[in-house]
């Protein structure tokens, strides 16, 4: 642009152009570096330490917490119940919102309505709907005793069951969050040309042909977008499982972020939590780059 | 034909009416049982309360550590939105704008937050929050979810200060408008909607942010409400009712904000994600 400025001004305008930089990009840069860069890079410092976060990191200790990570019993358990969230974002939850999406992603105002109540847990807060949905589960006083009462069987506490009380937990995720998914596939349906159905429907396809040959594989980028989504809320799930079981009972619900936070954060052990918090970035990495992958092997095509 | 589209229409009725149970379900039972006496909430956890009680309101509602909670979360809230628009606005206007040795490095390295979870550095984050000396204070909350929203919004903005009309920026320059005074004067006042979209984005992390809170504040004055209601529900466990009653009161402001705004929130979350 500037080389299509009218030659006297020029020298002054490049200052101008300079000034804008020094002006407004350092805010950014400042705070950005500050609070996320140098924390990420200080994670990857601390991780070699024994460290309880008073004076200077000193006892070095190599890859020692790591080693303590990944030989604890409960961190795996942790990563199986991550996993736990994301096939079930991915087989229940992402299938449910795409039939939800089908189903009322034309504007009519009932349609309107509906995606509104099936987007309302999303914008609850997390530690709100966990505390919700404690109450519905609970055994005493809750909904569920109500449930048993009614059926005459004796009241049933999924929580506090080391077998149930995670199955609990993926229910109250998937109600929080399928409304999110169900949007961006709606976001997308709303995009499909209108004479691509039609000439569909003149060829004489059904309603599932259509849905299946034409409105899926048009929609293939926002089915993908919300995969990567479910990967990396399944990957810092923490808020929803405090106030249900807090990583309970005997340990067997915590997800990746609730383990850093009893095991790290809680007990100031900041060498061992900044081990956890550098395995969760790699995952998080690993998950970013097979994502651009796809994506580019998708655009290659 | 018509049987089976007659058969189609009332299996999407149930489907809608079904998942509509499943989501409202919860939300109505807790607000129902905010009314209920401690026996009434054992026998009748569905129904409508017999009698409406309405003490556990009032009382939380007299109660000044309440409102105090929600002015923590609103006064974090709102300080983060000018921040963030402030902060990132200008850095993608930069971006979007001029062209400089070394913009495609800056740009991709403030992007980078796109990418992990903030749990990642929460410990070392803790450390240097200590370390300034904003432990426990509302700073130690409002620059570091700041800036972990930062790439996200620096790529709304950036992508959509590029699909502002270039010639606007060619006649401002020729009349001698620089590049700062055209930002504040033109480029701001012609993107509410997507400012309105961003701010609307942040002010609902803040509000329901948990973790940064819980981690970096201590004493109860500073305390947002997520933390005030955590804190509530270990003082009366025993109370179901009561705590219905304050998840009630904490939620409702959001249902509220969310039916007035929710043209922006879902640009922004759906908006957000596609294009990113």
């Amino acid at each position: 642009m500037s080389a299509s400025a009218p030659s006297p001004a020029r020298r002054w305008r490049l200052d101008d152009r300079t000034t804008a930089v020094v002006l407004m990009l350092p805010p950014a840069l400042l705070l950005f570096t500050l609070f996320v860069i140098l924390p990420l890079l200080d994670a990857g410092y601390y991780s070699l330490f024994k460290w309880n976060g008073y004076g200077a990191p000193s006892e070095f200790v190599g890859l020692d917490n790591y080693a303590q990570v990944l030989g604890h019993g409960i961190f795996w358990q942790s990563v199986r119940n991550s996993v736990i969230v994301l096939v079930v974002s991915i087989v229940v939850q992402m299938p449910l919102a795409l039939l939800l999406a089908l189903l009322v992603y034309r504007q009519t105002p009932t349609n309107a309505a509906f995606r509104l109540v099936f987007f309302l847990p999303y914008i609850l807060a997390e530690i709100a709907s966990g505390l919700i949905w404690s109450f519905v589960f609970d055994g005493n006083t809750g909904v569920a005793a109500g449930m048993f009462a009614a059926l005459g069987m004796k009241p049933f506490f999924i929580l506090a069951d080391k077998d149930w009380a995670f199955f609990a937990i993926t229910v109250v995720v998937v109600w929080k969050y399928f409304g999110f998914h169900m949007m961006i596939y709606i976001a997308a349906l709303q995009g499909v040309p209108a004479e691509m159905i039609e000439a569909g429907k003149i060829e004489g396809a059904g309603r599932w042909q259509i849905v299946r040959h034409i409105l899926i594989p048009q929609i293939k980028p926002a089915l993908m977008v919300s995969g990567f989504f479910a990967v990396v809320g399944s990957l810092q799930l923490f808020d929803v499982v405090i106030p249900l079981t807090n990583g309970g009972p005997s340990n067997s619900t915590h997800t990746i972020v609730t383990y850093l936070y009893a095991f790290g954060l809680t007990r100031l052990k900041v060498g061992f939590g900044s081990a956890v918090g550098v395995i969760l970035f790699l995952a998080a990495i690993v998950v970013a780059v097979a994502y651009q992958r796809t994506l580019n092997k998708e655009a290659a095509r | 034909m018509n049987m089976s589209a007659f058969f189609a229409g009332l299996g999407r009725a149930v489907v809608l009416m079904l998942v509509s149970a499943f989501v409202l379900g919860p939300m109505l039972v807790t607000i129902l049982g905010g009314f209920k006496s401690a026996g009434e909430l054992r026998t009748n956890p569905f129904g409508f309360p017999q009698n409406w009680q309405t003490e556990f309101f009032s009382s939380i509602l007299s109660d000044a550590t309440f409102w105090r909670f929600l002015g923590n979360s609103l006064f974090i809230s709102l300080v983060s939105v000018v921040l963030t628009l402030i902060v990132a606005a200008a850095a993608a206007y930069v971006f979007a704008q001029i062209r400089f040795f070394g913009a495609r490095w800056l740009q991709a390295y403030l992007l980078l937050g796109l990418v992990f979870p903030f749990a990642t550095a929460i410990l070392p984050l803790f450390i240097k929050v200590r370390d300034l000396g904003l432990l426990d204070s509302y700073w130690a909350v409002i620059l570091p979810q700041t800036a972990f929203g930062l790439s996200l919004s620096i790529l709304l903005f950036k992508t959509f200060f590029e699909q502002l009309p270039k010639e606007l920026f060619e006649a401002a320059w020729v009349e001698g408008c620089g590049y700062v005074r055209f930002f504040w004067r033109f480029t701001l006042p012609l993107s509410t909607p997507i400012l309105a979209t961003v701010g609307t984005f942040v002010f609902v992390s803040s509000w329901n942010n948990f973790l940064l809170p819980l981690v970096v504040l201590n004493s109860r004055e500073l305390y947002t409400w997520p933390l005030g209601m955590m804190q509530f529900r270990g003082e009366y466990v025993v109370e179901w009712n009561r705590t219905l009653a304050f998840i009630t009161l904490t939620i409702l402001p959001s249902v509220a904000f969310f039916l007035a705004a929710q043209k922006y929130i879902v640009a922004g979350l759906t908006g957000g994600a596609v294009k990113g």
